[in-house]
């Protein structure tokens, strides 16, 4: 855990002290106040908690996208860059060095997600949504988040360059959520496992609406897990290469 | 300190290295000389378990590499051919993280570093980012990120890579300061480079050791015998009669001589000998009324045997048990023989002859070298 918490903090400040974060950061920021603006605010007189999905629901998908964005450097940048042999030839196990890119990758995204608290704060001048929805939105949004980036870092640690690492991330967290179109026009019980399966909107719809369901909350922790855990053992497999 | 036993490492297909079996003892700098494609990073990225040798036994400290690689990371320090640096970050900052990650507690670390900035004579551009830094400066960050953790193996990947004149002299000096703290594995393709630093050398063909030995046991075993360069001066008669002098002295196979750079009546000549008569050579000079004002090794000579052992051509490993389990092929054996005992008679004109022939190797083997660099490049990809 030392040995995660050490790659963590070094990342983070390399986030912090390199353009990528604060450009990824500012790019998010200005997308969900145009789509707040436009979807939220604007477009006729709405309902207080659907102005809230509106923004949750742009707000879920930016996430998913900044997170793809900044994971691409973690592993693919590292062995772009030379530098991964210092943390593999470092006394650290593989999963503490997959652990701590995501750490440092989340904390971001937290921070991220945190600085458009704002918006939601601003339908209180209208209107009224309860605190619980919010908090629950939010919660579905760094789900989904935690989920999408670590995909990306899955696809970072199995690709050669940034790059290829963005693109197969996008086309595997693009797979995950087009099941829901399969899912549509096939027999049960597929489409139920398809259903189950899917990334988004459906897992994260309960959220969106301020339901919490355990069952949707241990999806996006599994679908994170699992990938961490593949990206562990693809960073132990190329130790034979 | 190290031993390997049959370590065998495949790419897909293709062995990159083995059977390479060897022993490193502790406190001893030794060089690992081989062309590119020879299996020099192979070797030393299992040493460093950053990648698991197909089969054999790498023992470092008497810790297995495969069982124990947690173990024995904590007592390497490691420099591949291409420092691990992060560019945004100081050396200071970067040393301190270097040393925490390799186990060090917050404290030591940071009574540490300013030690090994102080060693590496890094101080001047401690809190400068790394990515203004010079590429020498960048390797010296590299060598203290190696040692910053107290290591007591250290492993360098073509150290003096890429350096300038300067570099390379404060590179060498750097490598004899840590003699004696630690032993030191570090490879090469230039043979003048590590054997400048290295007390033994082994030289690595196809994945497997060619052969070992000092610099001076390698090129007598080679070229059965040594070569000189003696720069001689006096009267003019009687460095007229220094040729014969030279050749009066035993174990002296063949004089020949060469143009000298010494102003005034200064003759070169290049002595070709049974074994080191360095000392012998100057006494008799001396004796006779002559004075040495230069005397040295060929540099040729170096290269000669590096190529030699490097393609497979030589005979080095023929005595003593040094070759690998099969033998070099042997061809050039009887033709060198010959011209050794042309070369006793001292005719200038063979002399010529063998440096030809000795250059066309050269061609040879650096167009070899091409194409086994070309193979391992493809073989990593894969």
């Amino acid at each position: 855990m030392r040995g995660a918490l050490l790659v963590a903090r070094r990342e983070l400040s390399a986030y912090l002290r390199s353009l990528l974060g604060y450009i990824v950061a500012a790019g998010a920021l200005l997308i969900e106040g145009i789509y707040f603006q436009a979807y939220g605010l604007g477009s006729g007189p709405k309902l207080s908690a659907e102005v809230l999905l509106r923004f949750l629901d742009g707000t879920c998908v930016v996430t998913m996208v900044a997170a793809l964005i900044l994971s691409m450097r973690l592993l693919a940048g590292e062995r772009e860059h030379g530098t991964l042999v210092l943390l593999r030839t470092a006394p650290i196990r593989d999963g503490e060095i997959i652990a701590g890119k995501f750490l440092a990758a989340f904390t971001l995204i937290v921070l991220m997600t945190a600085t458009t608290v704002y918006m939601p704060l601003l339908i209180f001048v209208n209107g009224k949504v309860s605190v619980g929805h919010i908090l629950t939105g939010y919660a579905g949004v760094l789900l989904a988040g935690g989920a999408a980036l670590a995909i990306g870092i899955f696809a970072s640690t199995l690709a050669s360059n940034q790059v290829v690492a963005v693109i197969s991330g996008a086309a595997l967290i693009v797979t995950m959520a087009l099941l829901f179109w399969v899912a549509r026009v096939t027999e049960p019980p597929v489409n139920d496992f398809l259903f189950a399966l899917n990334l988004y909107p459906q897992r994260q719809r309960p959220f969106l609406n301020g339901v919490l369901r355990l069952e949707n909350v241990l999806y996006y922790v599994a679908v994170a897990y699992f990938f961490l855990l593949a990206a562990t053992h693809t960073l132990r497999a190329r130790r034979w290469r | 300190m190290i031993e390997i036993r049959d370590l065998y490492k495949y790419y897909g297909d293709r062995r990159a290295v083995g059977p390479l079996s060897f022993t490193i003892e502790a406190g001893e700098i030794v060089g690992l000389l081989g062309l590119n494609g020879a299996g020099k990073t192979t070797t030393l990225r299992i040493l460093a378990c950053d990648l698991l040798p197909s089969s054999g036994t790498v023992l470092v400290d008497g810790l297995d590499v495969v069982d124990n690689p947690h173990e024995v990371r904590s007592r390497i320090g490691y420099l591949p051919d291409r420092p691990p640096l992060y560019d945004e970050m100081t050396p200071r900052d970067f040393l301190a993280f270097a040393a925490k990650l390799r186990g060090m507690d917050g404290s030591t670390a940071e009574k540490r570093v300013p030690e090994v900035l102080e060693m590496t004579e890094l101080g001047g551009v401690a809190d400068d980012a790394i990515s203004s830094l010079s590429h020498g400066f960048k390797q010296r960050v590299g060598i203290a990120q190696a040692i910053v953790h107290k290591p007591r193996l250290l492993v360098l990947d073509e150290p003096i890579s890429g350096l300038d004149p300067v570099q390379i002299v404060e590179m060498r000096r750097l490598l004899r300061n840590l003699k004696g703290e630690l032993t030191i594995l570090l490879s090469s393709h230039i043979l003048s480079e590590i054997s400048e630093t290295s007390d033994r050398i082994l030289v690595i063909r196809d994945g497997t050791i060619g052969a070992q030995g000092t610099p001076e046991e390698l090129s007598t075993k080679l070229l059965e015998g040594v070569r000189f360069e003696i720069t001689v001066v006096g009267g003019s008669v009687a460095v007229g009669s220094a040729a014969e002098v030279l050749r009066s002295v035993e174990g002296v196979l063949a004089v020949e001589p060469t143009s000298s750079t010494e102003p005034g009546e200064a003759r070169a000549f290049r002595v070709e000998a049974s074994r080191d008569v360095r000392a012998a050579l100057v006494s008799t000079l001396v004796a006779r009324g002559l004075g040495v004002v230069d005397l040295r090794r060929s540099e040729r000579e170096l290269e000669t045997v590096f190529l030699r052992l490097s393609a497979g051509t030589g005979r080095a490993g023929a005595e003593e048990g040094a070759l690998p389990p099969t033998p070099p092929s042997g061809g050039a054996t009887p033709q060198r023989k010959k011209e050794k005992r042309e070369a006793s008679e001292a005719e200038t004109t063979k002399a010529e002859t063998r440096r030809a022939k000795s250059e066309a190797e050269a061609k040879k083997t650096e167009a070899e070298a091409k194409k086994a660099k070309d193979e391992e490049d493809e073989g990593e990809s894969t």
